[in-house]
């Protein structure tokens, strides 16, 4: 029978090694606050700032880091999509908006991943118009449906108004994403606009709150703007207490820095 | 192997009997769970669900629609890999209530048979629930299940208390328990497999406590905190030495003469080379869906006809009817809602199955009434009142302003069967073996609609009562739709009960038509009740693997 041997890992010892393995992940999380800092888009000043209060950067322009390149956008795709995003999280008193939270980025990457390329969807066919209630039935990747996407926002714009998105002011870009969501006159190949505009806010959405291993979420503002601490190994001890408890934020990144 | 699984093999590998575990996705451990405190990879691309790639189900409303596939996923998520969906479950460990397992009789001694509308499928479990109180208890036992123990006058009775104390009572759910008490209810800790306190359970295996990180439904447990079978069960199973799990196999058919089966055939999925796994006798635990197909797709047993009412392998799929909400907004607090754990809760079942009068009432059993505090992670929770824009510089403003601001509590409730509601296999889609997809005929009824409207109203009475400036009552049940995320507490199409004209199995799990298959899961259920279904699936699988163990020694049909 050619059964598979069962790896280390589903040893049967379990008995002493939960204990064991909380020690280690609670050293981890208890001395890696200077590690988190590493790698950031941020200069060290403004880094050592935000530590200190805790509160989302000020929006001035970040430094650029040697991640941000693109694995799927061209030029053009990434500037649409970076405009557009802004507007749907902008800028504004609390904090960042999506184009300094690294939001582009975020999408270019998972666009050229495997959600991107629909690898764990079933997508045999035949591919047969759907109900409302029996979800998406496309023949269509994702990142080719982006594409068909950002192609129609740009023909729209040139009809329109005979401009490019990006040069658009920021209320006729919002009326362009208005009429898009509303899937009002706004035809695109392969995909209805309202489903686009529900990919692209949805994808902002995680772009600002995913952890930034990801590209997003820079410097973990997009967690500060609303109190959330981001990767915690335990609340047991603050649990109980009455209100919000405000702690320093972490990313997974703090694991790595053991 | 899941709980089914597990539990199946930890049981006859301790009577030495030797078992093997046949398992479609890899082997896993709490070693594996290093990086899952990442909501982008284990919420939102389900690194732990089945790969629907390969395999999904197809959905219809209706007879009158094309069942189309699940394309990705939505209104639930199946389990894949060691451990199944025990791997990423909230562990929130419910029993039923007596009047479940004998729901028809009551219904119709209480309320006479005209209560029960056209079309309704409803049946008793030929079991009780005095019958089945041992198994949930050795589950609960082996799982280290933390709750309260004292009598509630709205629950069944337990022959032993909870092995281990409920977990800690958090300011936001002692702000439901006043609120509920206050009208006159019962609140209880909800009882859970996150473990309030250190624990080793009757088979020798010790777990750490709930760290309450927040990172729980969906994702695995570091801490090994949260029973699963890979902590539990699966353990206790290999230190026997006679269970040998076979992962990376995916089984396709049931092999059998006519009225016993002779084995199973899988792939494994590594090498694409087809085995057969020669048996004494076969169990399904591969999740409700799967065994239905599994037996369907091997012809084994007679296929439920909705026209005719005959046959039972697909019969009585049921769901969970739980859009019923109150959603309390407060602008002058904040609350830590970012900390919780999957099975952190209050609930009260003063409205669940017949703890009230029905008399008057459009429709039929209940839901349970609760606060939850999983932990609001931030890309799936931003909340702002309704007509709000739903993107743009004031959507940004209000979701960050209530981030920490919002409550909601929530209802359960239970999903009755109907003839017209089914599991048979779809007549065009397959898998990537070839094999037919389970094809899924469903939608909420009337019966659901007056449910959601009366919970929710009585879940809005208990947000009031709590004092948020602002309550939005959600007492509206659209058509069922597979896009939004609502449960995987999916039952029925293998079901259990007394008589094998209306049931698959009997009381031991046992099929009718072929006496050494054991068919365990919620596939059994005949209804789904107000409550999550685990525990239930759990005191099954013990009730099963008693029941093997007296069929190896005398054969035979064993009720
Ligand atoms: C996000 C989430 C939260 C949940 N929360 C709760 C909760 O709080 N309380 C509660 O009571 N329940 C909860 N549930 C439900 C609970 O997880 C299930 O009821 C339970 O895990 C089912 O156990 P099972 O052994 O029947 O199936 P599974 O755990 O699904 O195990 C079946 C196994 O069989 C394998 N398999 C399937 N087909 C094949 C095949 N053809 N060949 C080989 N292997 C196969 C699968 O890979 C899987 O490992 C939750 C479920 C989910 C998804
Ligand atoms: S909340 Fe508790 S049980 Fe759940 S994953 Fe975290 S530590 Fe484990």
């Amino acid at each position: 029978m050619p059964g598979l041997k069962l790896g280390k890992n589903s040893k049967p010892a379990r008995s002493e090694q939960p204990d064991e393995s909380r020690r280690n992940f609670l050293k981890a999380s208890g001395m890696t606050l200077g590690g988190l800092i590493v790698g950031s888009v941020f200069g060290g000043v403004l880094t050592d700032n935000l530590e200190k209060n805790n509160s989302p950067a000020p929006a001035s322009k970040p430094e650029a880091s040697l991640q941000d390149a693109l694995m799927f956008f061209n030029q053009e795709q990434f500037k649409m999509t970076e405009a557009a995003v802004e507007r749907i999280y902008p800028e504004d008193e609390n904090g960042p908006g999506a184009k300094a939270l690294g939001v582009a980025f975020f999408i270019d990457h998972q666009l050229a991943g495997p959600w991107g390329y629909n690898a764990r969807d079933y997508m045999m066919g035949p591919f047969v118009q759907a109900q409302a209630t029996q979800g998406e039935q496309s023949r269509l990747k994702r990142n080719e449906m982006f594409t068909l996407g950002l192609e129609g926002l740009k023909s729209y714009c040139q009809q329109k108004y005979k401009k490019v998105f990006t040069e658009l002011e920021a209320q006729q870009q919002d009326e362009v994403l208005t009429a898009m969501e509303k899937g009002d006159k706004f035809p695109m190949r392969g995909v209805t606009s309202s489903s686009f505009f529900k990919m692209l806010r949805s994808l902002t959405i995680e772009g600002v709150y995913a952890d930034p291993l990801y590209g997003g979420n820079r410097n973990m503002n997009g967690w500060k703007m609303r109190k959330f601490p981001g990767n915690q190994m335990s609340y047991a001890q603050q649990i109980t207490k009455e209100g919000l408890v405000q702690m320093k934020p972490k990313s997974l990144q703090a694991h790595m820095s053991e | 192997m899941g709980w089914v699984g597990g539990i199946i093999a930890a049981e006859l590998t301790k009577a030495g009997i030797q078992v093997v575990g046949l398992e479609r996705g890899k082997s896993r451990s709490t070693e594996d769970y290093f990086m899952d405190h990442d909501e982008l990879r284990y919420a939102r691309r389900f690194e732990l669900m089945q790969d629907l790639s390969k395999e999904t189900i197809t959905f219809r409303n209706s007879e009158s629609m094309r069942a189309l596939p699940m394309r990705s996923y939505g209104s639930f998520l199946l389990g894949d890999g060691l451990g199944g969906a025990g791997s990423h479950w909230n562990g929130q460990t419910h029993r039923f209530l007596p009047y479940d397992f004998e729901i028809y009789n009551q219904t119709v001694e209480r309320y006479g048979k005209g209560k029960i509308p056209e079309g309704m499928q409803l049946q008793d479990w030929g079991i009780t629930y005095d019958e089945i109180e041992p198994y949930y208890d050795k589950f609960e036992q082996v799982a280290g299940i933390s709750g309260e123990s004292e009598a509630n006058p709205m629950l069944g009775k337990r022959s032993h208390p909870f092995p281990t104390p409920p977990m800690k009572k958090t300011p936001i759910l002692q702000r439901f328990e006043e609120a509920s008490k206050k009208l006159g209810y019962h609140p209880y800790m909800i009882p859970s497999a996150n473990l309030s306190e250190n624990y080793k359970n009757p088979d020798g295996i010790s777990r750490a406590a709930c760290q309450y990180c927040g990172f729980c439904e969906r994702f695995g447990c570091e801490y090994g905190a949260k029973a699963d079978p890979v902590v539990t069960v699966i353990p206790t199973a290999m230190a026997t030495g006679k269970l040998e799990v076979r992962t990376f196999s995916n089984v396709t058919e049931i092999l059998h003469d006519g009225k016993k089966a002779t084995g199973v055939v899988y792939i494994n999925t590594v090498t694409g080379e087809e085995v057969t796994q020669p048996a004494d006798v076969v169990v399904l635990g591969s999740f409700m869906l799967n065994n239905a197909r599994l037996l369907l797709n091997s012809k084994l047993g007679t296929p439920y006809n909705r026209k005719t009412g005959r046959g039972t392998i697909g019969r009585n799929y049921a769901y969970q009817v739980n859009s019923g909400r109150a959603v309390g907004f407060y602008d002058d607090e904040e609350f830590s809602t970012f900390m919780g754990a999957g099975a952190l809760g209050m609930e009260f079942d003063d409205f669940n199955g017949d703890n009230f009068d029905h008399s008057d009432l459009k429709f039929l059993h209940g839901a349970g009434i609760r606060i939850s505090q999983n932990g609001l992670r931030p890309i799936e929770n931003n909340p702002a009142p309704q007509g709000t824009p739903t993107w743009g510089k004031k959507w940004k403003e209000t979701t960050l302003k209530y981030a920490n601001r919002v409550l909601t509590v929530a209802t359960q409730g239970a999903s009755l069967p109907w003839k017209h509601h089914y599991l048979d296999l779809d007549p065009t889609y397959k898998d990537i073996y070839g094999k037919p997809l389970l094809r899924i005929t469903f939608d909420f009824e009337d019966q659901d609609r007056e449910l959601t409207k009366y919970l929710a109203d009585k879940a809005g009475e208990v947000m009031k009562e709590m004092g948020p400036s602002h309550v939005e009552i959600k007492d509206k049940l659209d058509p069922y739709n597979i896009v939004p995320y609502q449960s995987t507490h999916n039952t029925g199409g293998v079901i259990m009960g007394a008589d094998p004209e209306t049931s698959a199995v009997n009381s031991y799990l046992q099929m009718w038509e072929a006496e050494n298959v054991f068919v365990v899961g919620a596939s059994a259920f005949p209804h789904n009740s107000g409550y999550n279904p685990t525990d239930t699936v759990g005191a099954l699988s013990y009730r099963a693997a008693e029941g093997i163990q007296k069929y190896l020694k005398q054969g035979g049909m064993l009720v």
